[in-house]
């Protein structure tokens, strides 16, 4: 009963600073502007389906995308053993979910599987950031703590499957030599439990009561540091897949405001009757955290900062100063940092800073080439391409800022119809003397 | 072997017949003002003629369809330029679009339809293949006598519209010698000209992006880099002539490559 006290008590708390810090996360959205509607729920499935568990993005990199999706694949299956725990502290019971037979065997056999082989990948991850240098790893967004963040959630994983393992090994143990029947398949740490088979009854009691005791703890602590850290992407990046923009990668987002407007310009007889007595007028484009849409806001929380959106981006492999992972962190970083000055004094509060030029500077954004490869390489669907577009949306529709041969660009085409200095005129003149030889 | 002129049909003088195009050709501003792609723009205009393609292009009425300033944040240009040229099609009952530019061809097919144009799109080279596919486009191979070709992937019609296999077939008809670039097809590298950059100097940084994709392309070793877009042209060109290769290698359009295999 002590037990079952202790472990309602510590998972209350969890739950409780849990939801506190979600809360605060999630009361920042209704700062965001709208994005696209969410529907064609077959095809997010599917998305979800082929990019979140089948991992496809991921295997980009066919190699250490394999230790990923081990990585993946075994929460995806330990999940089940933790929600067992939960109920089994919870209630004072065994396994309780022994009663499924067949499947139970099978999904704790794989679990236990997994564990040692998401042990082996994390020690491969954190021997990446410890030992070798990475240039995905690096860059200016990378500071020091970006990368404790990153080595203190890998060695809390790998806690989690040592403390996993020796809690299976501790039990098949102890079972066998009191001669008490188990329950469950414990393949791997049936092999463990082989190299150590020499302690008494009781010794592997208190392994498996100490490691039980150990992994779901460190289960409750981990689940309350993820929101801090750039591993939310436990929790954000499947809902993120889910929720992908489904449009061709080359498509803009349209903006309905500015087509209002131009209506309005080009047909005078609505000039006047239509004028703008409807909503608020709305910034144009993105200057800020809050003119961020919802998912945009989702994005920058989702990302993992892995660095492959950076490591194909054209500019930032030439040396530029564009890194579109950069660009997702400051925005994350950004709406930490003013989403409790909105809550406390409104939306419109300025503090005389802003994502644009506080965070992300002009010269960040005028270095892309729209390619896309960040998009198209970003194992949770990230779009960091229409987040900047929109940001040189603000620059160039409420600042009228841009660099000068771009402006030269407008003024071409608003003249002659044509990005370059041509007349309309001349337009024909590659069809002149055109011949083809007739056989 | 006879040689004949070709007149390109222009739409306003085939409405003044009371005539309607299948097609509307789109020759886009690259292939109307810049000198080397204007090549690319004849040599296509050669195929269709030579398919018997009923087309017309817009000619003087063709005006950019706002593309490098919607890339470059202005959306009230963008859509005043989109405006604009919906209604030039509505007037000449506009309903399939032939585009050789991605760019382009991105805007009708992605973009145009939120402001109430929508069209069948098709790139030149979903054109060019269905035609060679359904025998009507026969092309010799050995013309051009297994000459090494590498391909290099627009982002607009590969990343953008998913469109890697259309070139590569097309070129396998034209070679039994293509090469890839290490980067090819989804993982291909920008050349550096795309979301208007074209028009303006890059960033500071310590390397050309056109640069790093030629080097990509010389590292083929193949003796032709063929391209598909107005602005890769322009940048893997001048990265030839930066690496004092253009001599040896060239840069052709795919419509050029066809052209010339089948002697048009």
């Amino acid at each position: 009963m002590t037990k079952q006290i202790v472990f309602a008590f510590a998972l209350l708390i969890t739950l409780g600073a849990f939801s506190f810090t979600i809360n605060r996360i999630v009361r920042f959205f209704r700062f965001t502007r709208p994005a696209f509607p969410v529907k064609d729920f077959g095809k997010r499935i599917n998305v979800m389906l082929t990019v979140a568990f089948g991992q496809t993005k991921i295997f980009r990199r066919p190699v250490i995308g394999l230790f990923h999706a081990f990585v993946f694949w075994g929460f995806c299956v330990i999940i089940f053993g933790s929600i067992e725990m939960v109920i089994d502290g919870l209630s004072g019971t065994e396994r309780a979910l022994k009663f499924l037979g067949p499947v139970y065997n099978i999904i704790l056999a794989s679990g236990d599987i997994f564990a040692l082989l998401v042990a082996i990948s994390i020690i491969i991850f954190l021997s990446r950031r410890l030992f070798f240098h990475i240039k995905r790893f690096e860059g200016i967004e990378m500071k020091k703590i970006t990368h404790i963040d990153a080595n203190i959630a890998l060695s809390i994983i790998l806690l989690l499957m040592v403390s996993l393992l020796a809690m299976n090994t501790g039990y098949i143990e102890y079972k066998s030599l009191t001669g008490e029947s188990s329950v469950g398949l414990f393949p791997v740490s049936s092999v463990i439990a082989g190299f150590i088979r020499n302690g008494k009854p009781e010794n592997y009691r208190l392994m498996y009561e100490a490691s039980w005791w150990t992994h779901i703890l460190l289960i409750f602590l981990f689940a309350n540091i993820l929101p801090y850290s750039k591993h939310f992407h436990v929790f954000m990046s499947v809902p993120n897949v889910f929720l992908s923009r489904l449009d061709p990668l080359g498509k803009l987002p349209n903006m309905d405001n500015i087509t209002r407007e131009v209506k309005l310009m080009l047909d005078s007889s609505t000039a006047f009757t239509t004028s703008s007595t409807g909503a608020p007028s709305e910034r144009f484009g993105v200057k800020d955290a809050e003119d961020a849409s919802w998912k945009n806001y989702f994005d920058s929380l989702a990302c993992t900062q892995c660095g492959r959106c950076t490591a194909v981006c054209p500019a930032n492999i030439t040396g530029k100063k564009l890194s579109p992972r950069k660009v997702m962190m400051d925005l994350r970083a950004r709406m930490k940092e003013k989403g409790p000055l909105m809550v406390k004094n409104g939306r419109d509060f300025n503090d005389n800073k802003s994502l644009l030029r506080d965070y992300i500077s002009e010269e960040e954004l005028w270095a892309c080439t729209t390619c896309n490869a960040c998009a198209r390489e970003c194992p949770i669907n990230i779009n960091h391409p229409t987040f900047i577009i929109d940001m040189r949306r603000y620059l160039v529709l409420e600042e009228a800022s841009a660099p000068g041969e771009i402006k030269a660009l407008f003024n071409n085409i608003e003249n002659n119809g044509a990005p370059w200095q041509y007349s309309a005129e001349d337009r024909l003149l590659w069809a002149k003397d055109l011949e083809i030889n007739i056989k | 072997m006879e040689i004949r002129k070709i007149e390109v049909p222009v739409m306003a003088d085939l409405f003044a017949r009371g005539e309607k195009p299948e097609y509307l050709f789109w020759v886009g501003c690259a292939g109307a003002f810049d000198d080397r792609y204007k090549k690319v723009v004849r040599a296509f205009a050669k195929i269709l003629t030579h398919l018997n393609v009923s087309y017309a292009v817009l000619g003087k009425e063709e005006t950019c369809n706002g593309d490098p300033a919607r890339r470059a944040g202005n959306e009230m240009l963008y859509q005043m330029q989109a405006l604009q040229v919906i209604e030039t099609f509505r007037m000449y009952d506009v309903k399939k679009i032939i585009t050789i530019c991605p760019h382009c061809f991105n805007v009708f097919k992605n973009e145009y339809p939120d402001l109430g144009g929508k069209y069948e799109v098709i790139n030149y080279l979903q054109f060019l293949n269905r035609n060679i596919e359904a025998g009507k486009l026969k092309i010799d191979r050995a013309s051009l006598k297994n000459i090494s070709i590498t391909y290099h992937d627009p982002c607009y019609l590969g990343r953008a519209n998913e469109i890697y296999d259309e070139p590569r077939s097309i070129l396998k008809n034209l070679t039994g010698n293509l090469v890839e670039m290490h980067r090819n097809k989804s993982f291909a590298l920008c050349c550096g000209a795309g979301g208007a950059q074209m028009f303006k100097e890059a960033e500071k940084g310590n390397k050309e992006v056109f640069i790093e994709r030629t080097e990509d392309a010389l590292k083929t070793d193949a003796k032709v880099i063929a391209t598909a877009c107005p602005f890769c042209m322009t940048m893997l060109t001048d990265g030839l002539k930066y690496k004092n290769r253009e001599q040896e290698i060239r840069n052709l359009d795919i419509a050029e490559l066809i052209a010339q295999s089948i002697d048009l």
